[in-house]
């Protein structure tokens, strides 16, 4: 599914609502959520999962091949945690460890 | 405070002016086109956000950190999340979002 067949889904259930309208929310929620990242700040949509940032601090590596030390700049990586709902909707078996 | 469907739904009342209603009701289907995508098996993908892919896990051998004792993990289908490149850069300080 693409952003586009989304959009497609959401509007089969709004018949009311003017495509345009869903389309512009579609892009309205994907930039609130990407912004909420960029400041940081947790997302959590219960059934769904919730979306968080992963920093991984500054740190000093090497390059393999020439041993040369450089300094590896700090890394912000957005991350997502499926929520119950979803993983169990997902998997095919019942999960044996909870 | 982390940003749930209410503040989603705030969000598309006052930039849209959608009433909450219809911005609930929106907001919901979003989240619930992508999870009933992913559990038909397909994965979804959000150009500018990210994609949201399925993996198969095989089983493996696992513990209960409890009790220590050993049991099998079961096969199982799990959902995972790559943000794209753009989103990356975002929240990163370069680069526009979407």
């Amino acid at each position: 599914m693409t952003k586009s067949e989304l959009i497609k889904y959401i509007s089969a259930k709004h018949p009311l609502l003017p495509p345009r309208d869903i389309e512009n929310a579609t892009r309205h929620i994907l930039e609130y959520l990407s912004d909420a990242l960029q400041q940081d700040e947790r997302i959590e949509i219960r059934g769904f999962g919730s979306f968080s940032l992963h920093i991984r601090p500054e740190k000093v590596g090497r390059n393999p091949r020439t041993g040369e030390s450089v300094r590896v700049p700090e890394k912000r990586v957005p991350h997502f945690k499926a929520g119950k709902e979803l993983r169990e909707q997902v998997d095919y078996a019942p999960a044996s460890v909870s | 405070m982390a940003v749930t469907k209410a503040e989603i739904v705030d969000m598309l009342f006052s930039t849209m002016g959608l009433n909450k209603r219809e911005a609930k009701s929106v907001t919901e289907s979003f989240f619930e086109g992508i999870r009933e995508t992913l559990a038909k098996g397909e994965e979804v993908k959000l150009s500018g956000f990210g994609n949201f892919s399925l993996r198969e896990k095989n089983p493996r051998p696992g513990r209960n950190p409890k009790t220590g004792i050993e049991i099998t993990i079961t096969a199982r289908r799990v959902v995972t999340f790559h943000p794209s490149q753009k989103l990356k850069a975002y929240v990163n300080g370069d680069g526009a979002r979407e």
